[in-house]
């Protein structure tokens, strides 16, 4: 690729392939992946489901073997040499990896035992992170009696049992109601500000937006394995899809034909409608001269609103344009908390 | 606090040795604090052969001819020990299958500890959970009368072979584990463990099955196994025609552990390295 000193990054990724199974029904996953994340930042890898991001988290966490291509974690081949790969690197997989008989302490100490910490120092390892992760009241209960919250910040804490350099979270907060997804969040944020480099993936466009430095996004065409295909900031995501749009809520749905009406005549494209939300929106090229003049036309047409507004665009609407198709599940499953499913901000057209 | 290994170098094979004794035994470790949490699961696992060898020998005991003079009980209680170790591959392939469900085998696998361990520790932590199986099944059998005749080194040799097919079969329970879908198929084994321990001579001399059924019984590790242990206790079964089979079940006991060990150890190693895959 187009890097010179592999070292720079905590994560590089040059063409990964991978295929599942063997001879013509082989399904490829990977077909040409790339990726480079410097040292320190938090990175968020977003894909429609089916695009391959696990699969390219477990290549670079030592799980799967590429059929090729190269990939380095923290200076090291994760073909040739897993083992010192694995000394620097801390894996949260999609469901919460800790023993569930075990309280989480135990669970903690021994992971540091496995990690070859000495007992004594496994034992305080475990005891910091515990309080890190808000965990003390809870340390000596088994698991199983843990909320869905706490078993992700106890896998989150058994991933950081030696500090790692890189850090791979494969949809953190997948299944997690907003409180505990809020909870893990922050544990993110603390790391990344103390320079741990965070690699995750999410389906959430809201995770990658608040979290990410910057984003990957991976896609993989039909019969095709994924492939990265932009990888920017979430702003220079966002202004590529050609700057503000005007939005209009209407007040109810008997307004929405009229507000469409209005939105088209001002936009400098085809609006896009939201029935759920009773959105409309469409990119518009002056803030100033829209926004006045939609709110002239929806007076003078007697259109009743409930919001008005000019905003940038959302990564929602990047990924749309981008991979074609709308980011995945737009729900949240039931946390384990018993919190009911919660609407996500972004919806999909 | 700040914790790293140092990571620029590979350690060397007598330091790896040592980490694959260590993970093996924190693992170990591991498997013996489940128990120690969960003291009904050891009850659960023998309710089955407990409950079995009370019907057995007393409900359908007295209805029970086993050919000789040999009592029902001293044909049977060889019989539930075996049993019980012959079942004992649905534990481990449960416990693997809860594992890997649950994401600890991937996290094992993306830490830097000895591969070996994972594999290594669930052998012997089954193998002392299989003996304190044993010493319970052995108390409540000489609770109900039941008493080994043949010396103290015969005993032992008795309970060790039992071991030794628990042993073998812990490789076909990782096996299976690491292929099932998930924890509830694992669950299902018990359709495929049923017959396994029951068409042998566990409860039943194979000579008083009709001929197909016996010939499949007589060849059953279990059997082999099973009839060893009843040699060692000085209880042995009385054979009709003696068959091959039937009259070496020493060696056979021996001999079956180490071919499906052979088989199936390379088995759960391969299909290990394929998660990878």
């Amino acid at each position: 690729m187009h890097h010179d000193r592999p070292t720079d990054h905590a994560v590089l990724a040059e063409g990964l392939h991978k295929r599942y199974g063997k001879g013509p029904s082989a399904k490829p996953a990977l077909s040409g992946f790339d990726l480079a994340v410097p040292a320190g930042s938090v990175y968020g890898l977003l894909g429609p489901n089916g695009a391959g991001k696990t699969t390219a988290v477990r290549i670079l966490a030592t799980l799967l073997t590429a059929d090729g291509g190269r990939a380095r974690v923290g200076g090291h081949d994760v073909a040739t040499q897993p083992r010192l790969v694995r000394r620097q690197i801390g894996f949260t997989g999609q469901y919460a990896a800790v023993d569930e008989i075990l309280s989480g302490r135990q669970n903690l100490e021994m992971f540091g035992r496995l990690f070859h910490l000495g007992p004594a120092t496994a034992r305080a390892r475990a005891r910091e992170l515990l309080e890190q992760f808000r965990l003390t009241d809870a340390a000596d209960r088994v698991v199983s009696g843990y909320s869905g919250g706490m078993r992700r910040r106890l896998d989150l804490a058994a991933s950081l049992v030696l500090a790692p350099k890189v850090l791979f979270l494969d949809e953190p907060t997948t299944g997690l109601d907003p409180r505990a997804r809020n909870e893990v969040w922050d544990a993110v944020r603390e790391l990344a500000a103390a320079g741990t480099t965070v690699l995750l993936t999410t389906q959430y466009l809201e995770e990658a937006d608040r979290l990410a430095d910057r984003i990957a996004v991976i896609s993989a065409p039909d019969g095709e394995g994924g492939r990265t295909i932009a990888d920017d900031t979430p702003e220079a995501l966002k202004n590529r899809i050609g700057g503000d749009q005007v939005e209009v809520v209407a007040a109810g749905p008997e307004h929405l034909a009229a507000v469409e009406k209005v939105v088209a005549r001002v936009g400098r494209a085809a609006p896009r409608t939201e029935a759920e939300t009773l959105r409309v929106s469409a990119p518009v090229a002056d803030r100033v001269e829209a926004l006045t003049e939609v709110a002239r036309q929806l007076r003078d047409e007697a259109v009743d609103v409930v919001d008005l507004a000019v905003r940038r665009p959302t990564l929602d609407e990047v990924f749309l344009r981008l991979t074609g198709s709308p980011a995945e599940n737009t729900t949240r499953s039931e946390g384990a908390d018993g919190a009911g499913t919660t609407s996500q901000e972004v919806t999909a057209a | 606090m700040s914790i790293t290994l140092d990571p620029v170098r590979e350690d060397g094979p007598g330091q790896r040795l040592r980490w694959a004794l260590a993970d093996c035994w924190t693992i170990v470790r591991r498997e013996l604090t489940h128990l120690v949490r969960q003291p009904t699961i050891i009850a659960w696992q023998l309710g089955f052969p407990i409950v079995s060898v009370l019907l057995f020998v007393y409900v359908f005991g007295s209805a029970m001819d086993v050919g000789g003079t040999t009592d029902y009980k001293d044909f049977a209680m060889p019989g539930m020990f075996t049993m019980t170790m012959a079942f004992g591959f649905m534990n481990t392939a449960m416990a693997v299958a809860v594992d890997k469900d649950r994401g600890v085998i991937d996290r094992f696998r993306s830490m830097p500890m000895a591969p070996s361990a994972v594999v290594t520790g669930r052998g012997v932590s089954d193998v002392l959970h299989a003996a304190l199986d044993l010493a319970v099944l052995a108390g409540i059998a000489l609770v109900i009368g039941w008493r080994p005749g043949g010396g103290i080194a015969a005993t032992l040799a008795a309970f060790a072979l039992l071991l030794v097919l628990r042993f073998a079969l812990i490789w076909v329970g990782v096996w299976i584990g690491l292929r099932v879908k998930n924890q509830e198929s694992a669950g299902n084994l018990f359709a495929l463990a049923f017959p396994f321990g029951m068409i042998s001579s566990v409860f039943t001399p194979p000579s008083m099955m009709p001929d197909w059924l016996g010939a499949i019984a007589m060849w059953n590790p279990v059997s082999s196994t099973a009839g060893a242990v009843r040699e060692l206790f000085g209880q042995p079964m009385a054979t009709s025609g003696g068959s091959w089979i039937e009259t070496h079940p020493l060696l056979m006991a021996v001999v079956w552990p180490v071919v499906v060990t052979a088989v199936f150890l390379p088995l759960a190693v391969r299909t290990y390295g394929s998660l990878s895959r």
